[in-house]
Parts: structure tokens; C-alpha cells; sequence
């Protein structure tokens, strides 16, 4: 365990190092001389000095990696050029909005994707099956933002049940806080869902008919038993782990969501920087989002090790 | 083995069939892979016709028709300048079409090579551009192509340099797995034992044989570029304005969804429906092109 532990975590030190260039070589593309682009309306040839000097771009490009890198580990990912704040305590202030929001929607995907994933393999065939593979074929094919948007006419405009925008903290008022992110959990919980139920459904169709699935049966215990207690536990270990890949797809939805519903939260904050042209912000977010992304990865692999023993040793 | 049972045999293998007409007869029986098929040939019939289909010049204004609910003259009603949805909704097929094709152009242009020459040379060449691809693959999806679009500069062009950029390791990643897989097999062997040079190897023998899984990938690949699209001009890192996108006709739907829904529907229709055929098409080509249906 200890081993394959250490290979992992060798094996992801160069594709953070690579990670960390690409996002930096982002900069180059920039047309023109960036120092002027950054300073946006800004001219004043004192201004656009102070911002070659900020980041180093008198300075070879290897250089200028250089020291960026250095910041990054010490936890200094660059200055917001339009929030005046640090990008670092910018993260740290929204990150916590689009947990709970992506929490929610894992809730959201958990409760219906397996279920239905679920009911579509003991049912195959039938009409369940159908109704199953249809809702996966949805809500793949679904754009997030627009479902946000059918929801917010259907729910806030229509029927007035939900407000439409803004964002309450937990803390604040739990209940206000539910009712404004219920509506964007759902939606960046119904893709996943989906995804979960393919994943489930398949891991189900051969769970069902393992060795052990027969032998339950044989023993005479009731369907619901076999199903639930020998089948689904044993076809669970796939599906969580390849749930927790769906990292990217609920981070991706958190831009449009956030966008939509106008959460403030880490999608917003891209989103933002993008228009604002805060180009450190927008560096230092992709940043982050690479490296947790990375980081589950590897807590994905090692969740499948130590819940299937044959990998053990 | 008797003169009879012989001739039928060679009968049998002289009529053996063509392997993409055997494909396409497969295909031809799934019912969710033809709709999917019909729909998109529908949806490439209006991008290319538009001009000749559509009933109003869709960047024209008019301001006694402002937000006006769908009727005869206008059947998806108007937007907020009074411009027709239905025929900004066939112009912006174009941008959608062009958008995911142009984009999963780019990422087998530039992936299909790289991946061959990894698959194929081996070595560190192979070492590296893995590396390369999976610290793309670190980054999601849509917020790699928002960055790429944000760094580019935002109109269509940069957005299907973005999206295209941004689908390639995936490519990458399956050209090189196939070519491993197709390297050692038989015909590989015999070519290299008749002094074939690596390079007409890898292009004549191994290329022709990874195509299906390709095809496969690239018919998913442009459902995911569309919503990609249509995601970047939602967010005006795509079509620029007046010119017709589905994404960036949502952005303006959603400022009046209380009094103008029509303007959201069809938009969001348009995308779902591409989207969905091309999800169709892509699992019905799976099951066609898989050997191990047959």
C-alpha cells in the first residue's frame, strides 16, 4: 500500500510541474505586449513599469516561471490587478460557496443517479430500463445552462416558489441558504447523475450475474436482499471511484451555474477575472482547480485500493 | 473436405463483405443511431441552406416587433431588437456545426500524429507527450477552454481554437493506446518484415486500422464541442454579436425570461437536440464498429 502510495505520488509530481507550465505559458498568448493589455485603460507609462516589474516580464520567460513558481509554493498566487486582494485569499474566500454547492449537487446526482442505475439492471428490458436510458441520454445532452434557466421560469417566475438569484451562506440562514442554491444543485447535479446512472447500470448487469449472485439466490434469500446486500455492494466500488473522476464535470458546471443563478462563488470569480481581464486571477484559479482535480484523482485510486482486497499487498 | 463444401467455401470468402458496408448495414438497424443520423443531416441541410431557408435576415432589427410571442409571421416570436428567433436559430446552426466541426478537426489534426508517433516511436518521445496529455487532461474540460478562450481573445475563431486545442490529449491519448494494440498484431509484423519504412507502417498499416474507435470518439467529441460552444458564447467568449449563436442567444434569453420565455426555448432546443444526435450517432457507431458485436 505504502509502495503503490509513493509511485503515485512520484507519478504526480511531473504532470503538476507540466500542469503549473502550462497554465503559466497561458500568458503567451496573449497579443501584444501583456503589460499593456493587463493595464487595460491604463496608459501611464509609470503604471505599465510597475506592472513589468510586478511580474517580471523584462525578464526571460524561464525567469519569469521561476520566480511565479516560487510564489505558487509559498502560497503566493499573484495579486487580483482589479480587486486589489491576493488571488491565494480570493480562492479561500469563495471556495467554501462552491463546495456547498457541489456537495448538494453529489447529493443531488447520488440520489438519483444509483437508484436509477439501480432499477434499470434489475429491470432490463422493461419499460423501467427505457425510462432510465432515456433520462442518462437527457441529461447528457442537456446544457446546464439552459436547464437553469427552464428552471428559474418554471420555479421563480411561474410558480414563485424559489428566488432566482443570489446566495444566502449556511451559516446566515440555513433555510434561505438551501432555498437559493436547491435550484443550481440540481442543476449541476442532473449530469452527474446521469453519468452515474450508465456507470451503475453497467457495474449492476455484471454484478447480477457473478457466481456469488447465483449462490445468493440459490440459498433461497429474497430478491431485494441479493440485490441490495450481495449485488450493489460489490458494484458500488467501480462507480464511486469513477463518480469522483466526475470532479472536472462538476467544477466545468460550477462556471455556467454560478453564472446563471449568480452564486459568488469560484466559477463566478473565473468568470469574472475573464471580463475583467484579471489574468492572475484566472491563472491561479485554473491552478487550484488542476491541482484538486489531480489530488482526487489520487484519493479516487487509493479508495478503490483499500476497498477491493485483491489490489492489496 | 469434400469439392463441394471447398467451392462454397471460397464462394463464401469472395463474397465476404466490406467491412464499413458491413458497419453501415449494422448501423442501419439501430433505430436511436438512424434518428440520430436523420437529425443531424437535418441540422447540416439548415446550416448550409440557411439563406434559403430562413424567412428574415436574422441580424435585422425592428423595433414594432420588440419581444413579440411566436405567431404566423414570426413562428419562434422575436427577440428583445425584434429580430426572428426562428431564423436566428438556423443561422446560428452554422456556428454550432462549424464550431464543432472545425474544433474536433483540430484535435485529431494535430492528435491522430502525436498520437501515432507516441503509439509508434515509443521511447521517451512517448514519455513525454503522456506527460503532456495527462497534465491537459488535469484540467477540466470547460475551464481549460475559458482560459484558452480568455488568453486567445473572445470571437468564434479563437473559441474552436480553444475547444479544438482543449479536445486533443483526449486523442492523443487513444490514437497512442490503439497503435500499442495495433503494432504488435500479425500484418504490422509482416509489413515491417518486408522492409516497409516505419512511417509508411504507421500511415498505410496501423492508421487505417484505429479509424473506427476514432470515428467513435470524434462523433462524441462534437457533441461535447457544440455544448462547449454554445457554453463560451453564453458566456461572450464565442460568437461575438449581432451575428447568430444558440449560447450567445440564451445569454440575452435569460435577461427576459419573465416576459419573453420564447426567446430561451428554442435556443435550448436547438443545442439539446444536436447534442442528443450526436450522442445517438456516436453510441450507435460504438456498437456498429465494435468487433466484439459482431
Amino acid at each position: 500500500m505504502l509502495a503503490f502510495l509513493t509511485q503515485r505520488l512520484l507519478q504526480i509530481v511531473p504532470t503538476l510541474i507540466l500542469v503549473s507550465m502550462l497554465i503559466f505559458g497561458l500568458q503567451q498568448l496573449l497579443p501584444g505586449d501583456p503589460a499593456l493589455i493587463m493595464a487595460g485603460e491604463e496608459r501611464d507609462p509609470r503604471v505599465l513599469e510597475e506592472i513589468r516589474q510586478q511580474y517580471r516580464l523584462n525578464e526571460p520567460m524561464p525567469v519569469q516561471y521561476f520566480y511565479w513558481i516560487k510564489g505558487v509554493l509559498s502560497g503566493n498566487l499573484g495579486e487580483s490587478m482589479r480587486l486589489k486582494s491576493s488571488v491565494a485569499s480570493l480562492v479561500a474566500e469563495k471556495l467554501p460557496v462552491t463546495l456547498q454547492l457541489a456537495g448538494m449537487a453529489i447529493l443531488v446526482a447520488l440520489l438519483i443517479g444509483i437508484p436509477a442505475g439501480i432499477v434499470s439492471a434489475v429491470k432490463r428490458d422493461t419499460a423501467w430500463d427505457y425510462g432510465a436510458n432515456l433520462f442518462a441520454l437527457w441529461g447528457i445532452s442537456t446544457p446546464n445552462f439552459w436547464l437553469g434557466i427552464l428552471l428559474i421560469f418554471l420555479f421563480s417566475v411561474t410558480l414563485g416558489w424559489l428566488p432566482a438569484s443570489g446566495y444566502v451562506s449556511l451559516g446566515e440562514n440555513w433555510r434561505s441558504s438551501l432555498a437559493t442554491t436547491v435550484m443550481p444543485a440540481f442543476v449541476l447535479g442532473n449530469a452527474i447523475a446521469a453519468i452515474l446512472m450508465r456507470h451503475t447500470r453497467s457495474a449492476m448487469l455484471q454484478a447480477m450475474s457473478a457466481d456469488y449472485v447465483r449462490t445468493a439466490r440459490a440459498k433461497g434469500l429474497y430478491e431485494s436482499r441479493v440485490v441490495l446486500k450481495h449485488a450493489l455492494r460489490n458494484a458500488m466500488t467501480p462507480v464511486i471511484t469513477l463518480g469522483a473522476l466526475e470532479f472536472g464535470t462538476l467544477l466545468s458546471g460550477a462556471v455556467l451555474t454560478e453564472q446563471i443563478f449568480s452564486i459568488p462563488g469560484f466559477g463566478k470569480l473565473i468568470v469574472d477575472a475573464v471580463f475583467n481581464r484579471d489574468y492572475a486571477v484566472v491563472q491561479g484559479v485554473v491552478l487550484v482547480t488542476a491541482t484538486t482535480y489531480i489530488v482526487l484523482n489520487l484519493l479516487a485510486d487509493l479508495a478503490y485500493v483499500l476497498v477491493n482486497p485483491r489490489l492489496r499487498g | 473436405m469434400t469439392a463441394a463444401s471447398l467451392s462454397a467455401v471460397v464462394a463464401d470468402e469472395s463474397h465476404e463483405e466490406n467491412p464499413w458496408a458491413r458497419a453501415w448495414r449494422r448501423l442501419k438497424r439501430r433505430k436511436g443511431a438512424m434518428a440520430g443520423l436523420v437529425v443531424v443531416s437535418l441540422f447540416v441541410l439548415l446550416a448550409f441552406f440557411a439563406p434559403l431557408v430562413a424567412p428574415y435576415d436574422p441580424v435585422a432589427t425592428s423595433w414594432s416587433a420588440v419581444r413579440k410571442a411566436p405567431s404566423w409571421a414570426h413562428w419562434m416570436g422575436t427577440d428583445e431588437v425584434g429580430r426572428d428567433i426562428l431564423s436566428r436559430v438556423i443561422w446560428g446552426s452554422r456556428a454550432s456545426l462549424s464550431a464543432g466541426l472545425v474544433s474536433v478537426g483540430i484535435a485529431l489534426g494535430v492528435g491522430v500524429p502525436l498520437g501515432l508517433l507516441a503509439g509508434y516511436g515509443g521511447g521517451w518521445i512517448d514519455s513525454v507527450l503522456s506527460r503532456i496529455v495527462d497534465a491537459m487532461l488535469a484540467v477540466p474540460f470547460l475551464i481549460l477552454a475559458i482560459a484558452l478562450a480568455a488568453f486567445l481573445g473572445p470571437s468564434l475563431g479563437n473559441a474552436m481554437i480553444a475547444i479544438g486545442v482543449t479536445a486533443t490529449p483526449i486523442f492523443v491519448r487513444l490514437t497512442r493506446g490503439q497503435t500499442l494494440a495495433a503494432k504488435v498484431e500479425d500484418y504490422v509484423e509482416a509489413a515491417r518484415a518486408v522492409g516497409n519504412p516505419h512511417w509508411r507502417i504507421a500511415l498505410r498499416h496501423v492508421l487505417p486500422n484505429i479509424v473506427p474507435p476514432l470515428l467513435v470518439q470524434a462523433s462524441l467529441a462534437i457533441a461535447g464541442a457544440i455544448i462547449a460552444e454554445a457554453a463560451l458564447s453564453f458566456l461572450g467568449l464565442g460568437q461575438q454579436p449581432p451575428a447568430p449563436s444558440w449560447g450567445s442567444m440564451l445569454n440575452s434569453a435569460q435577461r427576459f425570461i419573465a416576459q419573453a420565455p420564447w426567446m430561451a426555448f428554442w435556443p435550448g432546443f436547438a443545442i439539446f437536440f444536436a447534442v442528443l444526435a450526436f450522442n445517438l450517432l456516436g453510441d450507435g457507431l460504438r456498437d456498429a464498429l465494435d468487433p466484439r458485436h459482431r
